[in-house]
Formats: C-alpha cells, structure tokens, sequence
C-alpha cells in the first residue's frame, strides 16, 4: 500500500549537505502496525513528514494505493493528505480558539463537506472516543488524555487510509498514555495502517512490525511472529 | 470551504483577541469615521450653497443687456448697447417651450402709506412672477394685466413694507404711493428673508413698464425666462440668442443660465468635498498599518496552526483566503464601527450647531464600507502570502 522506492531526502544547512534519510527501501500493507524507533536525528521525523507527504523526497519514489505520489503539485498533495492520511502529534496541536466539535470539524471543512453531514460525523466518533459531554469545550477546558482523543477524532474523521503518530503519549502520563495507544490500537481493526515513531522502547515493543533507524538509515526491520 | 466556516473559523480569533482586534478595527473605524465626517459636512455645504442659489427655481434662463467682449479698434457707434425692451420680451414669449418671460428691473424708491414714509427697494417684474420663481403671496395675488406695458397702477408688497407701513390695517385695496405715484395693493408678498444679501421682504413689486417710468430707465435690467423642465438649458439657450439678434441685428445681451451656474458652481463644491474627504483618507492610511501589522503577529503566531491545517490537507491558497478573509473581516467590522461614529459624530453636530448643514449620502457610506474591505484587503496581502508560503513541515514544529 506504501512503498518508499531509493528515498533520499537531504538539507542544505548553511553550506553543508546533510542527509536525513538514506536509500530507504519500505513497504507496507493495509492494516499494518509499525514503530519507527532511533535516537533524536536518526531521521524517523523526517520520515514520517515523508510518509505524509509534507515533505518530498530528494530523490526516490513514493507510492501510496499504487499511485505515484513523488511529483504531485501542492494542490493534489494536499487532496492526498486529505483523503487518506491522519496525523497525531506529541503536543495535541489543536486550534485553541476552537471547540472540540470544532476542532474535529477542520478537515471536513477544509473538505467543503456540509454542515449536516459533518456534525454526523462528530457525534459518532466523539461518543465513541468518550468526548460526547466535552464536544462545547475549548482545548484549554481539556485534560491531557481528553485533548489528545479529540486529536485522535480529527485525525481520523476522514476515514483515512494511514494514521502517523508522532510520540503521541509524549506529553501524557502513564495511564493515560496506554489508554491513547489502545484507542490508537484499536483503529487498527478497522483496517487502518498505524505508524507510531517513538523513542520509547517499550511502547515500540508492542508494534508487530519495528523498524529501527539510525543516521537516516533503516539499521532493522523486524517482523514479531505472532 | 463553505463561505460560513470561513467566517467562523476567521472571527473565532477576534473572540479570542478581544482588545487587540477592537484596537485595531478602532483604526479603521475612526479613518472611516473621519472621511464620513468631513464629507457629510462638505456634502451638507454643497447642498446649502446650492439650495441658496436655486431657491427661485432652476429652470431659468437670464438675458441682460450689453455683451461682455474685448474688441480691437474703435468701438465706434457699436460700442453703445441697445436696451433690451418689453418689445424683448414679447419676442421671447411666442419662443416654443417657453413658460413665462418675466422683464424686471430694480431701483429704490421711496414708498408712503398715510403719513408714514420708507424708503425701499423697488423691483418692475412681469404679471407671472409669482409663477416662474418660486415665491408665493400671502394674501391678495399678483396683478393679471395681459399687457405689461399697458399694466395698471397696482401693486404686491413685502411683507416687511406690510408691517412697517400698515400695521394692523389690511393692506389690500388700500392705495399706496411709490415715488409719488398712487398704485392699489393687490397681493402681499410670504415671507422670504435674506437673498444674497438683499431683504426681498423690505421690497415692492410693480409692473415693470410702471418701473422703467418711475425709475427713469431707458430698458429692463434682465428678462428671465423660465422654460419646461424637460428641455435642455442649451436648446432655449440657442432660441433666445437667435430670436434677439434676429431683433437686435447683432449679440448685444448676455445669457445666463441658471442650471449652468450651478453646474459649475456645484462642480466646484464637489472638489471641496472630495478634498476634505481625501484628508480624512490618511487617517485610514494609518489603520491599514494597524491592520497589516496585526496580520503579520497573528501569522507569526500561528505558525505552527498554519502547519497543522496543512497537514489536515489545507491547500496554500486555503491559508491565503483564511488570512485574507480575516483581514477583510477585521477591516468590514472596524468600517462598519465607523460608519456609526462618522453619521454619530455629524448627526450629534448638527444637533448642537444647527446652522452647521450636515449630510451623508448613503452612496458615501456605502464607498467608505467598501474602501475599509478593500484596505484590509490591501493589507492582508502580504501576510497571508507568507502564510500560505510557509514550508508546511517548519511550520508544523514552529514554537
């Protein structure tokens, strides 16, 4: 479903080439978990902006469901985005000024879906996130564990194809943290393709598929017989 | 993205930013506030100055004697210009399209009634004076004699003459004397005050034929001919020249038309409007500066906001109309504020300085409202372009 083809993906900083992903050779499946884990500057970063396509190649390939996505305009690329990939993040990243509902709202209606179809929409997946009496709330009025599922319901009320989590219980506690990733987790049986990159072992451990990276290279890929 | 999320997407930052967008639109708003100001003041003045100069009707058109030329030579015996005539006038009147001709003349005389003496101004006009412009008589009516040279002794008086020469007694019917001569009052003249400077209520009105005896004058100061409202000033404009030269054998008269006058005149209260309001402009030249310079901290701010509504799949050109639209919203808001202090401010003025005219015209406000969109438009530019410039990955991980 993804494949990442020869991808090099270098920076110029200052008057210097630096190289934050080497010659990747990748693929997943529908429906795959994966942890994408290395030290800070291995370039698992820049290879999730890669796998969600805000950030292109240097050089390689990127196919995503069998289509070349390397060479989109910025408009096509943000359709894709759109339609089949769901970012979470370490710090929520939601808009302050808006409301919950509001919040999970945005990529519909950057969509240009109508109002009535969207507030459907909310109200199934906030009820089922445990959001149903928090959907008036400001980001501000929400606990840690509360504002990263309303993260969660953003990034996944487009029915998106990929899910990329970047360290999504960084900012949380323990017990919240297992209860995101089990929300994460749980996704997984509706088919969707989960990447978490994590500098977590543990948390990395419970991913089937764990690749390991270092110095923008893939040092393992290991598959957990299950 | 439906026009309605945009603007609850774009006012969500407003409600959050209470005193720093009600700052900023208070820019706009008092440039705004300014130009309608000073324009509802220009434009009141415009309308004053003008309902002065056509308080006697518009559709009027002026002959007087002698022709205002520089010639070479010797004038000769055609420097000396024919008085223009009652003949004139009759001449005027079988014109198509003419309503009525009015000769008239001026001079002072002095008038008594049983003993009492004043001396006034003395105005000789035709029978339909009262009908061309637009003054009525209070009591009585004008005199109806066909034939203004053949016009009997009678006389209409102002209303001031009234009180000062008759007191209580009632004027009509009663015989008072004009410069020796004894005329019957038949009309009473409403009550018109001060014309450019002449108390047109301290005046007597006689038959002009009676005027040019009295006063001792060889021909008519003016002839005015009023015309219909539907014809254009230049079409009587040609006839009357035409029609006099055809009597007078050369262009010996000057014709004014009033609707001509106030063109011009009212072209040039135009500019003066236009330059005070022109001046109220700066002022919204500094909210713009307002406004770009909010949009360019909110773009800093919202740094890592623009990133993540890339990564929600937001197209660059969507964060440049987000941007623009608040920009545009901020700016509508601060001109619409405007809008009210500007009609508030003027409308409170005119309270406490009634002779101070005032008038706001709703195209104004509508151009002001306008000009606020188009401002922060303008201003929007620049930072939205860089928004929507942003590398979505920098973005996103902006602090």
């Amino acid at each position: 479903m993804i494949e990442l083809q020869n991808v090099c993906r270098t920076f110029t900083v200052g008057d210097q080439q630096v190289a934050a992903l080497r010659d990747i050779d990748l693929s997943f499946g529908a429906g795959e978990y994966i942890s994408i884990m290395g030290p800070s500057g291995s370039g698992k970063s820049t290879m999730l902006n890669m796998l969600g396509l805000l950030d292109r190649p240097s050089s390689g390939t990127y196919l995503l469901d069998g289509g070349n996505v390397t060479d989109l305009n910025d408009e096509q690329l943000a359709r894709v985005r759109r339609e089949k990939i769901g970012f979470v993040f370490q710090s929520f990243h939601l808009v302050p000024r808006l409301t919950a509902t509001q919040n999970v709202e945005l990529p519909m209606i950057l969509a240009g879906i109508p109002a009535g179809e969207r507030k459907a929409r909310v109200q199934v997946l906030m009820q089922s996130y445990g959001l149903a009496d928090r959907v008036g709330h400001k980001p501000d009025q929400l606990s840690g564990g509360q504002r990263q599922r309303v993260a969660i319901a953003r990034a996944t009320v487009m029915n998106p194809a990929v899910l990329l989590a970047d360290e999504p219980t960084g900012n949380l506690d323990q017990a919240t943290g297992w209860e995101v990733l089990k929300l994460l987790e749980g996704l997984l049986e509706q088919g969707i393709t989960l990447v978490l990159v994590t500098h977590d072992a543990e948390i990395g451990a419970r991913a089937r598929r764990r690749i390991h990276m270092l110095d923008g290279r893939i040092l393992s890929d290991e598959q957990q017989a299950k | 993205m439906y026009i309605r999320d945009l603007i609850t997407i774009t006012s969500s930052s407003f409600l959050t930013y209470r005193m720093r967008s009600f700052l900023t639109g208070l820019g706009i708003a008092i440039g705004i506030a300014a130009v309608i100001l000073l324009t509802s003041i220009g434009e009141g003045l415009h309308q004053f100055v003008l309902g002065e100069f056509s308080q006697f009707g518009t559709n009027i058109i002026s002959v007087q004697p002698g022709k205002t030329q520089t010639q070479g030579g010797n004038v000769g015996i055609f420097g000396s210009a024919r008085p223009i005539t009652l003949e004139d006038a009759d001449a005027l009147r079988r014109l198509p399209y003419v309503e009525y001709v009015i000769p008239g003349l001026m001079g002072n005389a002095e008038v008594r009634f049983e003993g009492k003496t004043r001396r006034t101004m003395v105005l000789g006009e035709g029978r339909d004076f009262g009908k061309a412009f637009t003054m009525k008589v209070q009591g009585g009516s004008f005199w109806t004699d066909a034939d203004d040279e053949q016009a009997r002794a009678q006389a209409v008086i102002g209303l001031k003459i009234r009180q000062e020469l008759f007191g209580d007694t009632n004027p009509l019917g009663q015989y008072l004397r004009v410069g020796g001569q004894r005329y019957r009052v038949v009309g009473v003249m409403e009550a018109k005050g001060q014309m450019l400077g002449m108390d047109m209520d301290d005046a007597v009105f006689i038959p002009a034929a009676r005027a040019m005896e009295l006063l001792n004058r060889p021909g008519l100061m003016e002839i005015n001919v009023s015309y219909r409202a539907d014809v254009e000033a230049d079409v009587l404009i040609r006839l009357i020249k035409n029609r006099l030269i055809e009597v007078h054998g050369r262009e010996d008269f000057t014709i004014i038309s009033q609707e001509q006058a106030l063109e011009v005149l009212s072209s040039v209260l135009d500019i003066l409007t236009f330059s005070v309001g022109a001046l109220g402009a700066i002022s919204l030249l500094v909210g713009a500066v307002g406004i770009l310079t909010i949009m360019t901290m909110a773009v800093t701010e919202r740094t890592a906001e623009i990133g993540l509504l890339r990564a929600l799949g937001a197209r660059a050109q969507q964060v440049l109309v987000l941007f623009l639209c608040e920009a545009m919203l901020l700016s509508a808001l601060g001109g619409g504020l405007g809008l009210l202090l500007g009609i508030g401010i003027a409308q409170g003025l005119h309270l406490l300085v009634p002779a101070l005219p005032v008038h706001t015209p709703w195209m104004f406000a509508a151009l002001a409202e306008l000009t606020a969109v188009t401002i922060g438009l303008a201003a929007g530019v620049i930072p939205a372009m860089r928004a929507a410039k942003l590398d979505p990955v920098e973005a996103l991980h902006a602090e």
